[in-house]
């Protein structure tokens, strides 16, 4: 490395750095709305000490006794509210019904549909002579299908019914101008339906992760900007004293996706290796600033509303994200190591990468201090075990890719399966297990029903629990391997090719999991919407038993 | 520091900070770099082949872009010298690739300039190497009782001899794609790279 190169990259490090400190001196001036009161603005009237699952209502008292919250472990008389705090809790919640169900049975449906797809791409590579007549089936068009199915259909529409929900209870009072959001899911499916027709047919922009006709960019653009309506008025017009940091992350998600998606789809722009280093900035942002705040807002919000005790350190959460923003939005060229690309970008990036130990490291001490010692708890709480799974996901997946940017890991592991499984650590172990948590957390409060097959969602968490970590952890072992031959020239080529066959199979068998799980979680949300209405989940009905 | 508007134009100015380095600065530095003397543009048949290529996906199992030999043996594998931006000239959209379930094609023409080759191997990857994950492409072909005169007729190791195989216009424009992309050439990026660096 010259120079020059090591002065630019010193430059830009050294800049983080200094925003980075300038911005966490001017947040701890302000004691009041950063200290540990902040972090209780998420309990209403006496809701801290209580705990809160509407997804299993039967087990709230086992519950309460596992999450040994400081002050009593018995369960109040509508879960520490008073009838009127109470019937504003109902009114928030149920003020985002109509856009919530739009996007939430919208995204389970892409889901089913992308996860049935990404089964049929996996046997696709251990059986190449299957579904092989037409253009439409074959893999290359099938692959991107699954990635855009799942991304924008589900990871996008599932997060944005998660956000609508979560920013009533964040900003506590109603979700304002609902109806712009209604249109908003409309459109976006109009876009991801429109979409999945044109790469069924080859158009595409053949670029990964925007494969998405210009038409088609424009549509999510729209729809995505009519649901931020609501969004961003509802938070403008808040009652609750303090902005919590779940909301910090869902808004700037918000702001940070068209910025993204417009500068990376503009047509005509771009050229040559300069589009690489473009769709590189993109899809790693689009990870890291659009479905990771989703994430992470939802378990900001859930596991310490779950245990009714606040987060661990308010003030850390808050460098957890200031650092996400600086840092995360410079990684995305570690895709590019190795490749015509000049050594001061590439450097640039990995310098980030590494730095990715510190947000990951501040929400990773927060999430898993304000679960230490109750970890009994998931027992009882199906919401808990799937957003606390789903943080212990993205802590383990962000330091494996923070050591996969390191040349000498990037050397083996680029280019191979491994890589594949590490994507699904993230999007899927983390952000989807979120999504998941989110999902069973809100259906009850905003119908007023309850789950009436608990074990349906033990279902749904087994196999997938177990679907992704057959997945990941068998892909990841094939990509080690292949990356091996591929480094040994001494091999054929076909060498490592043939190492992977196995883990191929076991990718599989994983998928198949994953998709099951997907299938008894759309059966049971069915249910929840359409089937028989047991309406006792209200907090009100939560009695001690 | 705890106002809506505050906190999402600071979390919106970071992002088109850091856009500024690895977007805007990227793309003047990729803009005053010419393009290889030795590369020649797509023919209308050979762009028409990058477009099936684009299509049907083949970026998502090849890449194009050799490595630096001090890094990876791409170069021993055949796959050619390290790519330079100017290598990318005419490509649009981009098919750097991220992905190796099958070998590089940066230089494939080089390495297999044989028409036929390609053909047969589209047809069924696994007449020419056996065990071969990549998927058939029949879709490509047609069977034909004769061929019409100006048909290419495949001939696939191991295949019924009942008719011929005919390949489609996709399949032609597909492999003229192939056989075209061949960077041998000496590249003048990486000359100039070390005339500079011999001056120091």
């Amino acid at each position: 490395m010259n120079g020059t190169v090591l002065r630019l990259v010193l430059f830009t490090f050294l800049t983080g750095m200094a925003s980075l400190i300038t911005l966490i001196a001017l947040l701890s001036r302000d004691r009041k709305s950063f200290g540990p009161a902040a972090a209780r603005v998420i309990f209403e009237g006496k809701e801290e000490g209580q705990v809160e699952e509407p997804a299993s209502p039967s087990t709230l008292s086992a519950l309460a006794s596992a999450a040994g919250t400081h002050k009593n472990s018995t369960v109040l008389k509508g879960g520490g509210l008073s009838d009127e705090e109470l019937e504003d809790r109902v009114r928030a919640d149920q003020s985002s019904k109509k856009p919530v169900l739009w996007f939430l049975l919208s995204a389970v449906f892409w889901l089913a549909f992308g996860s049935i797809l990404g089964l049929i791409v996996s046997l696709k590579l251990t059986f190449p002579d299957w579904l092989v007549s037409h253009a439409a089936v074959t893999f290359g068009r099938l692959r991107p299908l699954h990635l855009n199915l799942v991304i924008y259909g589900w990871a996008s529409m599932a997060g944005m019914a998660s956000t609508l929900w979560l920013i009533p209870r964040l900003a506590h009072r109603p979700l304002v101008q609902p109806n712009f959001a209604v249109a908003g899911a409309v459109l976006w499916n109009a876009g991801v339906l429109l979409g999945t027709v044109s790469l069924f047919v080859g158009v595409t922009d053949g670029v990964e992760w925007l494969e998405y006709p210009f038409g088609v960019d424009l549509i999510l653009v729209v729809a995505g900007a009519l649901t931020g309506v609501p969004i961003l008025t509802t938070l403008a017009k808040r009652k609750a004293p303090h902005l919590y940091v779940s909301a910090w992350y869902l808004g700037a998600a918000l702001l940070w996706f068209p910025i993204l998606f417009g500068v990376a789809n503009a047509p005509r722009l771009h050229f040559g290796v300069e589009h690489a280093v473009v769709n590189w900035w993109f899809a790693h942002n689009v990870l890291g600033l659009w479905l990771t705040p989703f994430g992470l807002g939802i378990a900001y919000y859930l596991i310490p509303k779950v245990l009714g005790r606040p987060v661990h350190s308010y003030g850390l959460s808050m460098v957890g994200f200031w650092s996400l923003a600086i840092f995360y939005s410079q990684v995305g060229m570690h895709h590019l190591i190795g490749g015509p690309v000049p050594t001061w970008l590439i450097t640039v990036s990995i310098v980030h990468s590494v730095m990715m130990f510190l947000p990951v490291l501040a929400v990773a001490i927060n999430h898993h201090s304000t679960m230490f010692g109750r970890f009994s708890a998931l027992k009882h709480s199906p919401v808990l075990r799937f957003a606390v799974v789903g943080s212990m996901m993205y802590t383990f997946t962000s330091f494996q890719g923070s050591l996969e940017s390191l040349r000498v890991v990037n050397r083996l592991t680029h280019f191979t399966h491994f890589t594949v499984a590490h994507a699904h650590f993230g999007a899927y172990g983390f952000v989807s297990f979120e999504l998941f948590a989110a999902a069973y957390f809100l259906l009850p409060r905003l119908l007023g029903r309850e789950w009436t097959k608990p074990a349906w969602i033990s279902i749904h968490f087994w196999t997938t629990l177990s679907g992704i970590l057959i997945y990941g952890i068998g892909l990841s072992i094939g990509g080690i391997l292949q990356g091996r031959a591929m480094l040994d020239a001494s091999k054929p080529f076909m060498t490592s090719v043939l190492v992977t066959i196995p883990w191929l199979h076991a990718r599989t068998v994983g998928g198949l999991l994953m998709t099951i799980g997907h299938l008894v979680f759309a059966a049971n949300i069915v249910r929840m919407v359409v089937g028989e209405r047991v309406k006792t989940s209200l907090p009100r009905a939560e009695v001690a038993s | 520091m705890n106002k809506l508007s505050v906190v999402l134009l600071l979390a919106v100015a970071i992002l088109l900070l850091t856009a500024m380095t690895l977007v805007v600065v990227p793309y003047r530095q990729f803009a005053a770099i010419s393009k290889e003397e030795g590369l020649a543009d797509y023919t209308t048949l050979q762009q028409e082949g990058r477009d099936q290529y684009v299509s049907l996906g083949c970026v998502y199992c090849h890449s194009q872009q050799p490595r630096d030999p001090g890094f990876a043996p791409d170069g021993e594998r055949g796959w050619g010298r390290p790519s330079t931006p100017g290598d990318y000239a005419y490509d649009y959209p981009h098919q750097l690739g991220t992905m190796r379930t099958g070998p590089d094609l940066f230089n494939v023409g080089a390495r297999l300039p044989e028409a036929n080759w390609h053909y047969a191997h589209l047809y069924q990857p696994r007449s020419l190497v056996p065990h071969s994950v990549m998927p058939s492409y029949p879709f490509l072909f047609e069977r034909k009782e004769q061929a019409a005169p100006g048909d290419v007729v495949v001939k696939v190791p191991g295949s019924p001899t009942t008719g011929v195989l005919v390949a489609r216009h996709e399949a032609k424009a597909l492999v003229a794609y192939l056989q075209s992309l061949d960077h041998t050439y000496p590249s003048t990026f990486i000359d100039k790279l070390a005339n500079e660096e011999s001056k120091k």
